[in-house]
């Protein structure tokens, strides 16, 4: 059924589809309305046979998930940001134990300084976390990716993050095809535990393991996620033949055959990339682009056939690895490791500064032309920079960094 | 056994009744020959460990209470840890840890899932010790008891992190000798002043049930267990359980060191019905704190022969017997 609704709505709806048992709910911006949505849609009878806790804290709103998942039933949550961090501890915990859990991740920046709009930066922090991360470039496949996500779960045994763009994406009002409940039903059983809390069979879950066996039980997390490569693209064409749409998958590629040039990234500014690269192939210029969709497990070797042709890779972060980098590209190289291409990292919307067309635009036709620096940052103010180093080279006691910059601005503008 | 008491035949100094006196019904569920013994022999705690004999009893009685329908989650600590040691498990039931400070959350999950599977018979528990529950497991703990989840809280008080190595916990007393509080300076020991009353606490959230429950006082302790498992929403059971490594008792006088602690008044035993104490268990022959302090090497620093820190052990004794007047304590009728 066509709508036309919030993002956040329609991923409440379509999880409300997926049948959840168990939802645990903590606001934290951008990820709020989801699950104002399905309290809602829990209240009016809607989803049916789901316990809906308000909890104290993403530490709890995880923690209870890990309890409701052990005990059998599906279970689901979504935080963003400072909340990812401060279930931290759950995050590897839900994994360490194998338990099939989803959670949306509204992405959104970490502070200090306190930041509530986009970037990837929380998400990022968690991707070693041993959970299965895919992320959404649209609303229509943020809802998809959900319905996938709990397939993906609970085949391999493993919790998956859906990771949509704070703002962008959560609170953008775009027409999507809710599906279906028969459809839903259809494409995803009712959850069978792997693992399950029963008096009538008492098992132990969690107990301590030591150098003995620590390491088969971590290599059989790597395990499932390689396993998870294989079966996210076959759960992705099999949501296609059910519900008429490509969604999900491990990557999506744009105009990338011909292309000597490909930018690739993670989420919602892929759509803007699109458009740049439109605009470029009317100037004639070979470029294409590669959304990728599961970061964790990474798909090593699809990126490498997809990139190995290109002459040149370009990676759009909206993350920082400060002291390092770019997350992503990092990963890209592990990719392409042997070969020769430039990848050039491009640091873009942290904290949700817009990425606009002609800035990308820009900044591709300069990596191009070799004119650009690696690692790059994409429309970084210097002036404002330049005036706060001055300022700490000048006075020992130069105060906190984030409102010096906000007076300069300020002052700025004035002048 | 409080008001349910009805033999008199007390064992010495105290109003506890000796098991083979009473008729077979009225007997522990240690003593029985069926009880499930949920955590069953082969651990690895220290010889004389309080929180392995309070969690058995625990657990035992909660099991029979309802039919062996418990699932249990865990808090990270020596229960945890001396209990199941990969491969090895001592729990014969449904057992699940994940973290230290998550336990009552991740119980608050169990109980919600058997809701929603429609396993209303199952009864969740969430168990730890003091570190787990006043500490760093509090902000779950209070976020279960505000919701009124239907879970069983089981706080093993050891008054530390034992399992680290005796650290100080918010449940260690004052002047106690640990790892982070050590008999130097001006003020040895874990200082005066300082702390959570981690049962009043869980009164102050008006939860169904509250109840301190004691190794020392085993039929008062199955009482109590017995009776929250038959209560519906949030209740909170502290059970005192001596540590002698961290204590620097003996091991085999962990049940002594336990019921000095009732008798001098340092551990009150009573039960609490939203946030109102309803029951108290009589002190029939209060003794001086001294007799307390004095069997445990983490306070041998008050009794330095001629320097004995008689305003220090003064302190402690008031605590003591403000205890004793709050609960009413040396009114043998019991209750409130």
């Amino acid at each position: 059924m066509l709508k036309q609704i919030e993002g956040s709505q329609a991923v409440a709806e379509t999880i409300g589809l997926c049948r959840p048992e168990v939802i645990c709910a903590y606001p934290i911006t951008p990820q709020t309305h989801i699950v104002e949505g399905l309290g809602a849609l829990v209240r009016k009878g809607t989803i049916t046979n789901c316990e809906y806790i308000n909890v104290e804290s993403e530490f709890a709103a995880l923690s209870v998930a890990i309890g409701a998942s052990a005990g059998g039933a599906r279970s689901y949550t979504a935080t963003a940001s400072q909340g990812l961090l401060f279930m931290a501890e759950a995050v590897y915990n839900a994994s360490g134990l194998g338990l099939p859990i989803v959670m949306t991740i509204g992405n959104r920046a970490i502070g200090a300084p306190i930041n509530i709009w986009n970037d990837h930066s929380d998400s990022m922090s968690m991707r070693d976390s041993g959970w299965i991360q895919l992320y959404a470039e649209t609303n229509q496949e943020a809802m998809d990716l959900h319905i996938q996500a709990f397939r993906i779960a609970e085949e391999v045994g493993c919790p998956v993050m859906v990771c949509m763009d704070g703002f962008i994406l959560t609170h953008a009002y775009e027409r999507v095809d809710l599906p279906r409940q028969e459809q839903v039903d259809a494409f995803l059983p009712p959850y069978e535990p792997m693992q399950v809390l029963d008096p009538s069979d008492p098992v132990s879950i969690g107990a301590m393991v030591g150098p003995e066996a620590f390491a088969e039980v971590r290599y059989l997390a790597h395990y499932k996620q390689m396993r998870a490569l294989e079966r996210i693209p076959e759960i992705s064409a099999e949501f296609r033949d059910r519900f008429g749409r490509d969604s999900g998958g491990l990557v999506h590629t744009y105009k990338t055959e011909d292309a000597d040039t490909i930018v690739v990234a993670l989420g919602s500014v892929n759509g803007t990339i699109k458009d740049v690269v439109d605009e470029m192939r009317l100037d004639g210029k070979t470029i294409g682009s590669l959304s990728i969709c599961s970061f964790r497990p990474f798909p090593l070797e699809r990126l490498r056939e997809v990139l190995s042709p290109a002459k040149q890779i370009i990676v759009i972060e909206k993350n920082l690895a400060v002291g390092m980098g770019g997350i992503l590209s990092a990963n890209i190289r592990m990719a392409l490791r042997g070969l020769v291409q430039p990848v050039t990292t491009c640091i873009a919307g942290l904290g949700g500064r817009p990425i606009t067309k002609k800035s990308l635009h820009e900044m591709f036709e300069k990596t191009m032309a070799d004119e650009i620096e690696d690692t790059h940052f994409l429309d970084l103010d210097w002036e404002i920079i330049r005036r706060e180093l001055d300022r700490e080279k000048a006075d020992r006691r130069s105060g906190p960094i984030a409102e010096n910059i906000l007076k300069d601005i300020g002052k700025r503008l004035e002048e | 056994m409080g008001q349910e008491q009805k033999v008199k035949f007390y064992q010495k100094g105290t109003y506890t009744v000796g098991n083979r006196l009473l008729n077979v019904k009225e007997r522990s569920v240690q003593a029985s020959m069926d009880r499930s013994n949920s955590l069953t022999c082969g651990h690895r705690a220290c010889q004389g460990c309080g929180e392995a004999l309070g969690a058995r009893y625990a657990i035992d009685a909660a099991m029979r209470a309802s039919r062996n329908q418990v699932i249990a989650v865990n808090a990270t600590g020596c229960l945890e840890v001396f209990t199941t040691p990969y491969p090895e498990t001592s729990w014969q039931m449904p057992w699940l840890h994940s973290l230290f400070g998550n336990a009552a959350a991740v119980a608050t999950g169990v109980a919600a899932a058997m809701r929603v599977k429609g396993r209303t018979e199952v009864r969740t528990i969430a168990q730890g010790g003091d570190g787990g529950t006043t500490d760093i497991g509090f902000g779950c703990l209070s976020g279960m008891f505000e919701r009124n989840d239907d879970v069983l809280y089981i706080c093993y008080d050891n008054e530390g992190y034992m399992n680290t190595g005796v650290q100080r916990s918010s449940a260690t007393p004052p002047t106690a000798r640990t790892a982070t509080t050590p008999v130097v300076g001006p003020e040895p020991g874990n200082v005066f002043g300082t702390g959570k009353n981690m049962p009043m606490l869980a009164m102050a959230h008006k939860i169904p049930y509250v109840a301190t429950a004691n190794v020392a006082a085993l039929h008062d302790l199955e009482a109590k267990v017995t009776k929250a498992m038959h209560i519906k929403g949030a209740r909170y059971i502290h059970i005192f359980v001596p540590c002698p490594l961290g204590w620097g008792s003996k091991p085999e006088e962990t049940i002594h060191v336990a019921r000095l602690a009732i008798k001098c008044g340092i551990f009150p035993l009573f039960e609490a019905e939203y946030g109102k104490v309803t029951s108290t268990v009589p002190i029939r022959e209060q003794i001086p704190v001294d007799d307390y302090l004095k069997i445990q090497k983490r306070f041998s620093h008050l009794f330095k022969k001629g320097r004995e820190e008689r305003e220090k052990i003064a302190a402690i004794q008031a605590m003591a017997d403000e205890n004793i007047e709050y609960f009413n304590l040396l009114n043998k009728e019991g209750g409130s």
